[in-house]
């Protein structure tokens, strides 16, 4: 045993290693054709190993693409020398400047992705090349984000595997990658809180709590190939997308110009841009939690209307919750409620537009709005009065019932005693 | 003549009404200070009664079947007049009922009226008192709402426990392997026609008993009165007991009222058969005691399984419970006490177990 | 019982002498069995009378009745604890679907101008089939049918 392992020179020790490692596994393979480059890098340690179970999960893989489709070489030859010759084509380990180009050979090509599918867009390079992190790139910055950064490589999932690390629900963790690391951003004037506050947002609650694939995520707002920060003048665009209906009221309000003029982002300024907590009626109004009160002092005019918009969403509120209490005192008195009960819950989305309708920044709108919640709260209201009214009646009746029985009682009790005398 | 009077001629020149009814003008109640006590049988026919009146009433609105029952409940307790009246007397009257008959058995019990010749009469009464739970049990999935649709799943389950005709015992009481609409059809032709019919009979039976052997008197007394018959005290049946007993009955009637009126029984929500059970779920306050039992059991007791015994366990006592006249010693004087210590322990049991049920998690 | 035996097996004696007394313990006791009776009486007549109200089950509900949708607009009607849409489109078929958003639970409404079912909480939009086409509801709306009888339109669940 010594004699041999010293005899023999380490290289040819480690090439018989990856023969036997190659003879080994090529039993192994899934007969997919021959693939000597995973033949033998399946065996090997990180960071030259890819196993056969990782890419399987790839999707170029399942498409039929092999390792030489990127890395060139020769994946028919089990002789190392020969597969990973330059004059096969190898490239060895893609350099990182070098691999947007290399993934955009293939995929800025439509007709060769027509063959796979004619459906996929070809301009992520072009918009990679507009965003802040192709053009760091394109500077000579390697530290910036390329294609494998956040699609992964060699077990590459299409966005739609939950389990992709650009599937939406996980894009977030992605971009956070780098972008929540300190140590790796200090280079750059950016903040490294934005996963921080969007974790508490009511975004990332819908998009990765209760799996609402309709909210947004770090890509909605900033692009995903062309990503790049919104800018002040535009933030209000791009909330605007879902949020249709503030962004109108806004936009036809006084506050449109004169954010503008002040070159304040329009939406971003009351509600955050990552940290976007659900808001509150504090959010409105003249108190020490409102948003109001950042620019507006008491005597303006702005301070005078956020009081008469807090107070109108008070009195709806207040409205409704009288109306549930009543209402709730009767079903517990055993009175049946439950067409009030619904009928409340108009009132209810009548509070939900009245909040949307804040954003007109206009007391009477508001008040128009809140109009038709107020009447079904009185409505219901009222309801909940007849059911107390219905209840005691009720109890009239069994009052009276009850004075009948005693009369029974107190007759029986004497003709008892009568009889018995 | 008066009206009264010729009624009851033409009744007597057809029926003889006259030697029909003379053993009820003749009938006697022993006068004690345990006396009062003799009420709870009649309070328990009395709401007897109140049950099938009110639940005719209800058979016109309700509608057995999984789509229907719950919302024809609903229709009864909002749409129509004075439904929730009815539907509450009823609900009531049930738990009440389940009441007095236990308190009427257990006074049975220690009045020691279950002795020769009596002991037919305590038969009957043990099924009715059977049948009465079983009326509980059926008449409580009626409503189809969430809790008792898990009550009756937990508690046929645990029919299924039975060795041997356990599972068959379970399919015939479900209507099938789960509980579901067919357990609902089902368990309504138990409630209005089958334990009608049988209780019905019984109860007709254990009167006709009460009647023929006329009502006990405790042992003590009885020695009593032998040796000293001037000291026998009796009151007539009619007219002072029965007025009496009206009393107690208008009395009974009154806390209904108060209890419908001021309790009304809730609905609850549709039971969803997909839905998850909820948490705690327990069954009806007159099973808690049996249901806290198998509780405590532990899973494996030897090499059987914790519900089995503990199911073979009621069920033996269940048939003690039924044969216990001929368990004792008919000689008076020699009456064993043991009965009466058993009738204590059970009546603690019952009442505790029923209390801790109640307070468990 | 009583300082006396009442009831005791002995021969009575004669009427009581305070006839007055019984007079009226007896007119006490008719005027309560009569008031008791009329107390039990009331509200039993009253539940057997059938109330307006008919009752058809959670499965099937009438909706409207024939001519009171023009063609082109839609009501909101109740459908057990829910909110139904019945609408009627612009070559007078009769649709029926779930009102609630499966968004946040917003009633829905019908729109004449887009022809289509719209939540006005956030902009959702669905199809004159319940489907989901624009704006954030994740689901569509749970259509049910509709068979009209007589001049009445009946809305019931699928089944299945």
């Amino acid at each position: 045993m010594d004699t041999w392992q010293s005899n023999l020179c380490p290289l040819l020790r480690a090439r018989l290693l990856l023969l036997a490692g190659a003879l080994l596994l090529s039993g192994l393979s899934y007969g997919q054709g021959k693939d000597s480059c995973l033949d033998c890098h399946a065996a090997l340690p990180d960071p030259l190993g890819v196993s056969q179970e990782k890419f399987s999960h790839d999707i170029h893989a399942q498409k039929g693409l092999t390792c030489a489709s990127c890395h060139g070489g020769d994946p028919n030859s089990d002789d190392p020398d020969k597969a990973m010759s330059r004059k096969a084509g190898w490239k060895g380990k893609i350099d990182r400047k070098q691999v947007p180009g290399l993934c955009g050979s293939c995929h800025s090509d439509p007709a060769y992705m027509r063959q796979f599918n004619p459906s996929l867009r070809t301009d992520q390079l072009s918009q990679y090349k507009t965003s802040v992190h192709g053009k760091r790139l394109a500077s000579g910055d390697s530290k910036a984000a390329v294609c494998t950064d956040c699609h992964s490589v060699h077990d590459l999932r299409a966005p739609g595997d939950p389990a992709s690390t650009v599937n939406p629900v996980n894009v977030a963790n992605t971009c956070a990658h780098c972008h929540a690391d300190a140590t790796y951003m200090s280079a750059y004037k950016v903040p490294t809180n934005q996963m921080a506050d969007y974790s508490k947002s009511v975004h990332h609650d819908a998009l990765a709590v209760r799996g609402d694939l309709s909210a947004p995520t770090c890509t909605t707002c900033h692009g995903n190939h062309g990503a790049t920060p919104p800018g002040v003048a535009s933030v209000a665009n791009v909330c605007s997308t879902c949020h249709v209906f503030q962004s109108q009221l806004f936009d036809a309000s006084a506050h449109k110009e004169a954010f503008t003029a002040l070159s304040l982002p329009a939406c971003v300024t009351c509600h955050s841009n990552h940290g976007i907590v659900h808001p509150t009626d504090e959010f409105i109004g003249t108190g020490d939690k409102s948003v109001c009160t950042q620019c507006h002092a008491e005597g303006d005019a702005g301070y005078t209307t956020a009081a008469k918009i807090k107070q109108q969403l008070v009195q709806l509120t207040t409205a409704i919750s009288g109306a549930d209490q009543i209402l709730g005192t009767a079903e517990q008195s055993g009175m049946e409620v439950s067409q009030a009960k619904l009928d409340l819950t108009q009132a209810k989305d009548v509070l939900t537009k009245a909040r949307v309708a804040v954003h007109s920044f206009n007391s009477g709108r508001v008040e128009s709005e809140i109009k038709p919640g107020l009447e079904i709260a009185a409505k219901d209201h009222e309801a909940g009065q007849k059911a107390l009214a219905e209840r005691n009646y009720r109890r009239i009746g069994l009052g009276i019932s009850l004075i009948a029985i005693a009369l029974v009682l107190v007759g029986l009790r004497l003709y008892i005693r009568q009889i018995e005398s | 003549m008066s009206l009264l009077q010729n009624t009851r001629q033409w009744l007597d020149e057809r029926l003889d009404w006259d030697d029909l009814i003379a053993p009820l003008c003749k009938k006697t109640v022993p006068l004690h200070r345990l006396t009062y006590w003799y009420f709870l049988g009649g309070i328990t026919l009395f709401l007897f009664v109140i049950q099938v009146l009110t639940g005719i009433l209800l058979l016109l609105y309700y509608r057995p079947g999984a789509n229907e029952a719950f919302e024809s409940v609903q229709y009864i307790m909002t749409k129509v007049q004075f439904g929730w009246l009815i539907r509450s007397v009823h609900s009531w009257s049930a738990n009440l009922m389940i009441f007095t008959a236990f308190a009427h058995m257990f006074s049975v019990l220690f009045l020691k009226a279950y002795r020769k010749p009596r002991e037919l009469t305590w038969v009957s009464g043990v099924i009715l008192l059977f049948l009465v739970m079983g009326f509980g049990f059926s008449g409580y999935l009626l409503p189809w709402n969430t809790l008792a649709f898990f009550a009756t799943k937990v508690g046929t389950e645990i029919t299924a426990q039975v060795p041997v005709i356990g599972k068959p015992l379970m399919i015939f009481l479900r209507g099938g392997e789960e509980v579901t609409g067919a357990t609902l059809t089902r368990f309504f032709g138990f409630h209005v026609a089958v334990l009608p019919g049988l209780a019905t009979v019984l109860i007709l039976v254990h009167l006709l008993l009460v009647q023929l052997m006329g009502i006990s008197v405790p042992p003590k007394l009885e020695v009593e009165w032998k040796a000293h018959p001037a000291e026998k005290r009796e009151i007539k049946f009619l007219p002072n007991f029965a007025l009496r007993e009206l009393m107690a009955w208008y009395v009974a009637l009154g806390v209904l009222g108060a209890l419908a009126a001021i309790f009304p029984w809730n609905l609850g929500v549709k039971a969803d058969p997909f839905a998850s059970a909820p948490a705690g779920i327990k069954p009806e306050w007159y099973f808690l005691f049996m249901f806290q039992t198998l509780k405590l059991i532990p899973a494996k007791v030897w090499f059987i399984d914790g519900e089995v015994l503990g199911v073979l366990l009621f069920g033996t006592v269940g048939l003690l419970w039924l044969l216990l006249p001929f368990l004792e010693s008919d000689d008076p004087s020699r009456t064993k006490r043991w009965i009466t210590g058993l009738a204590v322990f059970a009546l603690a049991y019952v009442v505790g177990m029923s209390f801790y049920g109640y307070l468990a998690k | 019982m009583g300082t006396t035996t009442p009831g005791m097996i002995e021969p009575s004696g004669g009427p009581s002498a305070s006839l007055p007394r019984r007079r009226f313990a007896e007119l006490l006791l008719g005027t309560g069995f009569l008031a008791t009776a009329a107390a039990f009486i009331y509200p039993v007549l009253r539940y057997l009378i059938p109330p307006k109200a008919a009752d058809l089950g959670a499965d099937s509900v009438v909706a409207g009745r024939v001519g009171e949708l023009k063609p082109n607009s839609g009501k909101v009607f109740r459908f057990g604890e829910r909110p139904g849409l019945l609408i009627r489109t612009s070559d007078g078929q009769y649709r029926a679907m779930s009102a609630t958003c499966t968004h946040l639970s917003c009633t829905v409404q019908y729109r004449e101008d887009l022809h289509e079912v719209w939540c006005a909480c956030h902009n959702g939009l669905y199809d004159l089939n319940g489907r989901n086409i624009s704006g954030p509801p994740p689901r569509p709306l749970q259509s049910f049918e509709v068979q009209v009888r007589g001049d009445e339109i009946f809305v019931r669940r699928r089944e299945g």
